[in-house]
């Protein structure tokens, strides 16, 4: 059975229907790829899978729990993680606060443990730091473990966001535009780092994104999306030679 | 990497290192009578303020929400404890146990107030939270403004229109006698005991912002959506945020009203809960240390500025004025620095002639 079983998913705002019959089956340890134009639905999607928005019809089912109309944070605790399109890291915290807060869920004491710094507190914080400094390591963000995040270049602001949604140990990482802003080289070695996650955290990924080089070198299979509709399904390869795709996305 | 580790607690060590040598400073001059009586009456007061300032500062500085409530639950610690006090004052003459009782009292309901306003309340931000905040908080004022409250044998007689309303029995005794107010609390506010409250504030305050509840709290002030997708509960979150502010400043309402013989609910309006945020955003938003030194100094001047009558607030404008470009000007305050930075260095200079070079390395 598929890790993500999304059917005939739809939501309109008014008149305008903004995603229309969007089904699509993720395995478990896939890299999947979301394409399409500007404005296709893309987002939105992603904002319907972690319960921003609500969807007028269909159903979503992770790992065989159904979670259609379910809020942000009990599909967080279900197990899909996210990053946005544009970067939302907590600025004013450091680089390691923002990967603990999103260990917050694994890691837990009371706030009255707390307040009065029990043994709890400095025995959870400690593993917390651990699993942190280990996840940050990953990211090669260690160095920078104890600076502001706003302080941090735009590459690895990016990667900083992932190592937070990896934090809540998802089962699905959705990943929105994650190359967008880099260079070639930044690229590269985003995608290294994409595939290592894959292998190295069992994790299954879904991910937006308009470079092409990125999509062609690391998606089994893709989705484009046009006008809130699908428009082709498939593996990587067929996907890009598709002569419907290319006259509606990638250019003759 | 362990000296990174502690920048925050360090901070909160030198704040709490400052607090006691400002005080036992003020014990000494208080011990061998250097202290003018003007000076005396106001120590309370500004342990008091501080602690509010600091409070808030939870709310502001912390949640990132603006609230103008302070006052009303400043008011209801006051008067719960305060009701609580003079009742038991006859029962209970030792203060050493009847005071520790009010202050929990004091914070307890308030911070009940604080989670029922916060329920409705928190789901409004920015100006829109500022607004009713301000409003609930002139709606405690006016309340407890025009009740009446008096007890004798046969009970608790509580009554919303006049005095002669409660019937009380002969033996009865009045608790709140409306817009008057309470008098008789008993004076179990002592210098030593706001200070050592206001010490406990900040290790509370500290304590909270460097946890895991104090993350979840600064993550919703950061970027709220990023913060929902990472699985943070941001009702519950704000909710003990606010319940703790509210607490807070129920305990300072404690030490005000056991500070005077007699307390009016007119005290408690809107123009305290300006006045402590003014102490906040002058500290510095989220600086514990600077709502403290801001209550401090602002407490004091207008007292000290009695002398130059006419012109008093005058000054104290142009004090806010200027202290408000010093913090928040990047030009001006980059000055600051460097002057500092450049007297440090003089110091640093001159040290070697004094041979301590090694400790230096």
């Amino acid at each position: 059975m598929a890790l993500l079983d999304v059917k005939k998913l739809g939501i309109s705002f008014g008149g305008l229907r903004a995603v229309d019959e969007f089904s699509i089956q993720i395995e478990k340890g896939e890299l999947y790829g979301l394409i399409g134009p500007n404005g296709a639905g893309k987002t939105t999607i992603f904002n319907l899978l972690t319960g921003v928005y609500k969807p007028t019809d269909g159903s979503i089912v992770l790992d065989g729990e159904d979670i259609t109309g379910k809020s942000t944070i009990q599909i967080n605790r279900a197990g899909i993680a996210r990053t946005f399109q544009n970067i939302r890291l907590f600025h004013n915290l450091t680089v390691i606060d923002n990967v603990k807060v999103g260990l917050h869920n694994h890691y837990k004491y009371s706030a009255g443990t707390g307040v009065f710094r029990l043994p709890k507190f400095f025995r959870t914080e400690k593993e917390m730091n651990k699993k942190a400094l280990e996840l940050l390591r990953v990211f090669d963000l260690e160095g920078e473990a104890y600076l502001p995040a706003s302080g941090l270049p735009y590459g690895k602001q990016r990667k900083l966001e992932i190592a937070r949604a990896l934090a809540t140990e998802p089962k699905l990482l959705l990943l929105d535009e994650p190359a967008a802003g880099m260079n070639p080289n930044e690229t590269a070695e985003l995608m290294n780092t994409i595939r290592f996650v894959r292998d190295n955290f069992d994790m299954t990924v879904l991910l937006i994104e308009h470079d092409m080089s990125l999509v062609s070198g690391i998606c089994e299979r893709l989705s484009v999306l046009n006008f809130g509709q699908l428009l082709c399904q498939g593996e990587t390869s067929e996907v890009l030679s598709n002569p419907e795709v290319i006259t509606a996305y990638l250019g003759e | 990497m362990k000296k990174k580790l502690n920048v925050q607690t360090r901070k909160s060590f030198v704040t709490y290192a400052l607090l006691i040598v400002v005080v036992i400073a003020v014990e000494i001059l208080l011990n061998t009578g250097n202290i003018s009586s003007m000076m005396q009456g106001l120590l309370v007061p500004i342990c008091v303020y501080a602690i509010l300032a600091v409070s808030l500062n939870l709310t502001v500085g912390i949640l990132g929400e603006l609230s103008l409530g302070q006052a009303g639950f400043m008011c209801i610690g006051a008067y719960a404890s305060a009701i609580f006090s003079n009742m038991v004052k006859d029962s209970i003459t030792q203060p050493m146990i009847r005071f520790p009782l009010a202050i929990l009292i004091g914070g307890i309901c308030a911070a009940l107030f604080g989670i029922l306003i916060g329920i409705p309340v928190l789901r409004l931000r920015g100006d829109y939270l500022a607004i009713v905040t301000l409003a609930f908080g002139e709606i405690i004022k006016n309340v407890f403004a025009a009740l009446y409250i008096g007890y004798d044998s046969a009970g608790l007689h509580i009554s919303l229109k006049s005095q002669g309303d409660l019937n009380l029995a002969a033996d009865g005794k009045m608790v709140i006698n409306g817009a008057l107010g309470i008098s008789g609390t008993p004076n179990d506010s002592t210098f030593e005991i706001a200070v050592a409250i206001l010490f406990i504030t900040l290790i509370i305050s500290y304590n909270f912002i460097n946890s895991r509840t104090g993350r979840a709290v600064m993550s919703i002030r950061d970027n709220r959506i990023a913060a929902e997708s990472v699985g943070i509960n941001i009702t519950k979150y704000k909710l003990i945020t606010f319940g703790l502010t509210a607490f807070l400043a129920g305990v300072a309402g404690v030490l005000y009203s056991h500070n005077f013989y007699s307390l009016q609910a007119s005290k408690f309006d809107y123009n305290l809960s300006i006045l402590v945020l003014v102490f906040v955003v002058l500290g510095g938003i989220g600086s514990v240390r600077g709502s403290v030194i801001a209550a401090a100094v602002l407490t004091m001047l207008p007292e000290y500025l009695r002398s130059i009558n006419k012109y008093r607030m005058l000054f104290y404008a142009i004090t806010l004025i200027v202290m408000m470009i010093c913090t928040s000007n990047a030009t001006v305050r980059n000055f600051f620095i460097r002057s500092f930075e450049k007297l440090k260095g003089l110091v640093i200079k001159k040290k070697p002639a004094g041979g301590t070079v090694k400790e230096g390395e």
